[in-house]
C-alpha cells in the first residue's frame, strides 16, 4: 500500500469532507426544523391531519434513500411541466437534489422519533400543566416538547449518524462528498485500498466526534436527573 | 404514464434478485451475529475486544464505502493472492458475492448487538436451571437460551431485516441487476425514470410491508407462553 496518493491529493478529500459536512448539517437542521412540527401535528386526533403525515413518513422509511435521491435527481425531469417552471433550475442540480432527498429522508426519521418521545410523556406532566391553565400550544412548548427532546436524543443520534452514512450515496448523483473524493482516487490510480480506507477513516473521524458532542449534550440535558451529590462536589471544587 | 412499456418482466426478475440478495445477505448476518453475540459476551478479553472492534468500525463507515473496498479492494486482493498459491490466470470478482457478502458483513453487527441484547434478556436463574440438570454449556444455550433469546432479539432482528432490504438497493451501483438497476436501465431507455423509480418504490413498500406482517406473526407466535400484562 502506497499512502502518498493519498497525501499528495489530500485536498480531494478535504473538499469531499467540506461537501459531506455542509449536506449532513443542512439537512439535519432543516429536517429538524419540519419534523418538530410534523410530529406535534401527527399527535392529533383529526385523521385529515395526520393521515398524509403518516402516508409522507411511511414512503421515506420504507424506500431505500437512493431510490429517493434517484426519483428526485432523474425521475422529476420526465415532467415537461416542471422543466418549463422557475424550479428546474433547482431540480437541475445534482448538489440541491441530494440536500433535499437528505432532508425529506432524515424529517420523515425523525418525526417519528420525536413523537415516539411525545407519546411517552408521563401522564401527570400533561395534567400538571393542564391544571396550571395552559393552553395546548403552552404546554407543547414548555412541558412536552422540552422533555420528549430529552428522551429522543439516544434515538436521534443514531439518525445523526446514519444520516451521515446515508450521504455516501450523494457521490453516486457525481457530487464530490467523501466518498466521490475516493471514488475519483481509486479510478486515477486503481488503488483501492488507499482510496477507500482513508475515506473509511475519515468517516470513523466524524462518527466519533458526533458521539463525543452528544456524550456532553446527553449529561447535560439530564442534570436534573443527576443526584445532588455531584453538585455540591462541583460547587466545593 | 404507468405503461411500463414491456420493461416489467425486467423489473420483477430484479425483484427476485433483489430478496435473493436480502436472504442470502441475511443468513451471513445471523451467523456472524451469533459468533459475534457469543464473542462479546464470552470470557476471553481478546474476543471481546475482538467483537468490540468489528461493531464499532462496521457502524462508524458507511455501507457504500464498505461494498466498493470490498468490490474494488477484493478484486485487487484476490489477483495479488492467487498467483501465490499457483493460479495464475485474472479473476474477476462477482458482483453477487461481494455484494452479499459485504450486506452480511455490515449487518453481521448489527445482528451481534441484537442477539447479545437477547441473549442478556433471558433471566440467569433458567441458565442455572439448565446447568443444575446436568445439562452442558452447549446444550444449555440450545435449549435454554436461543428459544427465549428470540423473542427479546424479534423486534431489533425484524428493524435489521427491514434496513437491510434498503440497502440491497447499494449493489446496484457494483453492478448488480438488483431492480433498482433494471429500472435505470429501462429509465434510460424509455426516457421515463420517474415512471420506473416510482414502481421500484413501490415494490420496496410492498416488501417491507409483508415483512412487518409476518414479523408480527412470528413475534406473536413466540411470546405464546408470556402472560400480558
Amino acid at each position: 500500500m502506497d499512502f502518498s496518493i493519498i497525501s499528495g491529493n489530500i485536498d480531494i478529500y478535504l473538499e469531499g469532507l467540506k461537501n459531506t459536512v455542509f449536506l449532513v448539517s443542512i439537512s439535519l437542521v432543516i429536517g429538524l426544523s419540519i419534523a418538530i412540527p410534523l410530529a406535534v401535528l401527527r399527535t392529533s386526533k383529526n385523521i385529515w391531519v395526520t393521515a398524509p403525515i403518516r402516508a409522507f413518513v411511511y414512503f421515506f422509511r420504507g424506500t431505500p434513500l437512493l431510490v429517493q435521491i434517484f426519483i428526485i435527481y432523474y425521475g422529476f425531469g420526465q415532467f415537461e411541466a416542471l422543466k418549463s417552471s422557475f424550479l428546474w433550475p433547482f431540480f437541475k442540480e445534482a448538489y440541491l437534489c441530494a440536500l433535499l432527498a437528505f432532508t425529506l429522508n432524515t424529517a420523515a426519521y425523525t418525526t417519528e422519533i420525536i413523537r415516539g418521545a411525545i407519546v411517552a410523556t408521563p401522564h401527570g406532566e400533561v395534567e400538571a400543566a393542564r391544571a396550571a391553565g395552559m393552553s395546548r400550544m403552552l404546554m407543547f412548548r414548555r412541558i412536552i416538547l422540552p422533555s420528549a427532546f430529552r428522551r429522543a436524543l439516544p434515538a436521534y443520534s443514531n439518525e445523526i449518524i446514519f444520516m451521515l452514512q446515508g450521504s455516501s450515496l450523494a457521490s453516486v448523483i457525481t457530487i464530490i462528498d467523501i466518498t466521490g473524493a475516493a471514488r475519483i482516487i481509486n479510478s486515477r490510480y486503481y488503488s483501492p485500498y488507499e482510496a477507500f480506507l482513508t475515506a473509511a477513516a475519515f468517516y470513523l473521524c466524524l462518527t466519533f466526534s458526533i458521539l463525543w458532542v452528544i456524550k456532553k449534550l446527553e449529561f447535560r440535558w439530564s442534570a436534573h436527573l443527576r443526584p445532588q451529590e455531584t453538585d455540591i462536589a462541583e460547587v466545593r471544587g | 404514464m404507468f405503461s411500463l412499456h414491456g420493461y416489467g418482466p425486467s423489473i420483477l426478475e430484479g425483484t427476485y434478485l433483489t430478496i435473493a440478495i436480502s436472504l442470502a445477505s441475511l443468513c451471513i448476518s445471523m451467523l456472524l451475529g451469533i459468533m459475534g453475540a457469543m464473542a462479546k459476551l464470552s470470557t476471553s478479553k481478546i474476543l471481546r475486544i475482538g467483537a468490540k472492534t468489528y461493531t464499532t468500525i462496521i457502524r462508524g463507515v458507511p455501507d457504500l464505502v464498505l461494498m466498493l473496498l470490498v468490490f474494488f479492494g477484493g478484486q485487487v486482493f484476490i489477483n495479488q493472492v492467487a498467483p501465490m498459491v499457483g493460479y495464475d490466470e485474472y479473476i474477476d470478482i462477482n458482483p453477487f458475492i461481494a455484494g452479499v457478502s459485504t450486506i452480511g458483513l455490515i449487518f453481521g453487527a448489527y445482528m451481534t448487538e441484537t442477539f447479545r441484547g437477547g441473549i442478556l434478556a433471558v433471566p440467569k436463574g433458567q441458565i442455572e436451571a439448565g446447568q443444575a440438570y446436568g445439562m452442558g454449556r452447549f446444550q444449555v444455550f440450545a435449549r435454554i437460551v436461543v428459544p427465549q433469546m428470540i423473542r427479546h432479539a424479534i423486534p431489533g432482528f425484524g428493524n435489521n431485516w427491514l434496513v437491510m432490504v434498503k440497502t440491497t438497493a447499494l449493489v446496484s451501483i457494483i453492478g448488480l441487476d438488483d431492480m433498482v438497476r433494471k429500472a435505470s436501465l429501462a429509465a434510460g431507455a424509455t426516457r421515463l425514470p420517474f415512471t420506473f423509480y416510482a414502481v421500484v418504490a413501490i415494490n420496496y413498500l410492498i416488501i417491507t410491508s409483508v415483512s412487518v406482517y409476518l414479523l408480527k406473526w412470528l413475534e406473536n407466535r413466540y411470546s405464546v407462553g408470556v402472560i400480558k400484562a
